[in-house]
């Protein structure tokens, strides 16, 4: 399978990444380079086997279902949570108007 | 006197205990150095060197008192920055992130402090840990202290991606450094500069506070001089932790006390399958030079097979892109990092608008798979074919595993190239790690040695590849060949 431009802008429309069209024109044949390659994964005889789900084997674990079971992680942290947003305003990350 | 910067991590901590000289000496003597440095070989994104004294002088009045100083007490570190610092900034050596000054402190990092080191700065990296040459850092790249004999005063790339940690710790700006792993990003700059890493078993150093790529993939480990500083560092990073669901829970191994470079009753395997056609003599010659090394320490060395090896690779550049993909989906212009908001923009707009802004041409680039091999109608032919590729890998291994003890091979398929030679062509670039990522789809540990020099003088280094947890093999099996390779050798001083 191979990409052409409008697949890409497509893609980067879902990724959220807004490309110029010099950048959409470039990233067509990279990205098609690389699809051709990866596409040898089509021999591999894959008949009965399972896709990986985790590489060692682990239970996941459950914590106690409490408020602050990590003081760390647990609440009281607004402060914290919003001193790296690039607009914080009473207590709230502040995006632009989402509705009319 | 000796130069303290010439002191790895075991004879740091013995000198400070032993009272031979004082932490904060040490600490002085690596701030003089990077400061030195940083203009030629842009290894830090940021220095700390009064976090350094500070804990440096911490140790040393702990020493005075007669308390206990911690399993790397008066060492200090670079810290790669890819995890997050209290009140320091890390950056995943984006644009996206620039400025970003995290509220608390990755697991990793913290049991360091905890075990007695000081922070000497955070070091460069590929950005987003994408990258095999720290080339696409937003800061610049990382230089290389190698040059090649050829009398060309080319600039090598250091590997990546903790390219950083590599070039930092070879030129001696730090003892030792953190470095992460996904497709190799400890093992080949490791390779690239002359020095030692260890990926160790996924799941033994939590991944809580690394910035995140590629999640089932993503290790941290120690990056050092030799093998009995790795088996230090990592016994001080590694550990439970219960905020990272994949973290193992098991007992730390006491790495330090029990290595031993006697590999009787031992076998090492050579995997056949990477052997490939048009290998470089170097390499080659290297490894079979290892192999000797090996056998001389009483191991037996027989032939494996491992049938998907040519597959790891491209199955690699589905499953990290697409973990990629989806980690990096936080980076929206609204929590934290960069917003760009156009005039009159709405909400979808600044997504798309602090994306592009915020994120380098790599970081797009897998992106962009990522989230074309996970969309509608791709996903089974992409993304679950790689995982049923990866679950194949990872059982080649586990048969060898019933026939070796330990797997011997090269970490990388060349020694360090030069700046820009693989920059135009993302695929050779991707190639680089032919030999590191079959192990990092498998979870295994994996660590990278010095083994020599090739032909232009340039390091190259021998991997070796354990079975899940046994990471205490794997150094053994390093220690052997560190002890008969004898590798002294260090970039001559040209900054």
């Amino acid at each position: 399978m191979s990409v052409d431009t409008a697949t890409v802008a497509k893609i980067a429309a879902l990724a959220r990444i807004k490309l110029g069209e010099d950048e959409l024109e470039a990233m067509v044949p990279e990205l098609n380079g690389i699809l051709a390659w990866v596409e040898q994964l089509g021999e591999v005889d894959v008949t009965g086997v399972e896709p990986m789900t985790a590489v060692i084997p682990n239970t996941l674990r459950l914590r106690d279902d409490v408020i602050d079971a990590d003081p760390l992680t647990g609440g009281n942290k607004r402060d914290a949570v919003l001193s790296n947003a690039p607009a914080a305003e009473h207590g709230f990350f502040g995006v632009p108007k989402v509705i009319e | 006197m000796t130069d303290l910067t010439d002191l790895g991590v075991a004879a740091i901590r013995d000198g400070v205990a032993a009272g031979d000289f004082t932490a904060l000496e040490v600490a002085e003597a690596f701030n003089a150095n990077i400061a030195a440095a940083q203009g030629a070989l842009n290894a830090f994104i940021v220095a700390t060197p009064e976090k350094a004294i500070e804990a440096a002088r911490a140790i040393d009045a702990r020493r005075a008192k007669g308390e206990p100083l911690g399993k790397m007490g008066g060492v200090p570190i670079g810290m790669k920055d890819l995890f997050a610092t209290k009140g320091v900034q890390t950056t995943a050596a984006s644009h996206m992130l620039e400025g970003f000054v995290p509220e608390y402190e990755s697991t990793v990092s913290q049991k360091l402090w905890d075990a007695g080191c000081g922070m000497l700065g955070k070091l460069n990296l590929d950005q987003f840990a994408m990258g095999s040459s720290n080339e696409t850092s937003y800061f610049g790249n990382v230089i290389n202290p190698w040059k090649r004999n050829d009398g060309g005063n080319a600039s090598l790339a250091p590997g990546g991606s903790s390219g950083g940690s590599s070039s930092a710790v070879s030129a001696r700006l730090c003892p030792a450094a953190t470095g992460t792993d996904t497709g190799g990003s400890i093992r080949q700059p490791a390779a690239f500069t002359g020095i030692t890493g260890i990926k160790p078993t996924y799941g033994r150093c939590s991944r809580w506070g690394i910035v995140a790529f590629a999640s089932s993939l993503d290790q941290a480990g120690p990056m050092a001089r030799d093998v009995t500083d790795c088996a230090i560092m990592l016994e001080a990073m590694a550990g439970f932790d219960p905020k990272d669901s994949t973290s193992l829970d098991m007992p730390v191994p006491e790495w330090e006390a029990n290595l031993s470079g006697d590999l009787a009753g031992k076998k090492v395997g050579i995997p056949r399958e990477y052997r490939m056609d048009g290998m470089n003599p170097d390499i080659a010659k290297s490894w079979d030079q290892g192999a000797e090394w090996l056998r001389d320490a009483g191991a037996e060395v027989i032939d494996i097979s491992l049938p998907h090896t040519k597959y790891a690779l491209p199955a690699y550049y589905i499953v990290a892109p697409a973990e990629a993909s989806s980690n990096l989906a936080r980076y929206d212009g609204v929590r934290y990092g960069l917003r760009d908001l156009p005039d009159g923009a709405g909400l979808q707009d600044m997504y798309a608008a602090t994306r592009a802004a915020g994120f380098g041409p790599e970081v797009k680039r897998r992106i962009l798979i990522g989230t074309y091999v996970l969309s509608a109608g791709f996903y089974d032919a992409y993304y679950t074919q790689a995982q049923k590729v990866r679950t194949l890998i990872a059982l080649d291994f586990r048969n060898a595993f019933t026939e070796c003890d330990v797997i011997l091979a090269p970490t990388a398929p060349s020694a360090a190239f030069a700046l820009g030679e693989k920059t135009d062509d993302p695929l050779s670039m991707y190639l680089n790690d032919v030999f590191a990522v079959p192990a990092s789809l498998a979870g295994l540990p994996a660590m990278s040695v010095p083994a020599g020099l090739d032909s232009a003088g340039l390091p190259l280094g021998l991997q070796l590849i354990g079975n899940m947890f046994d990471e205490q093999g794997v150094l053994n099996a390093g220690l052997a060949i560190e002890q008969r390779a004898g590798f002294t050798a260090k970039p001559e001083k040209w900054w």
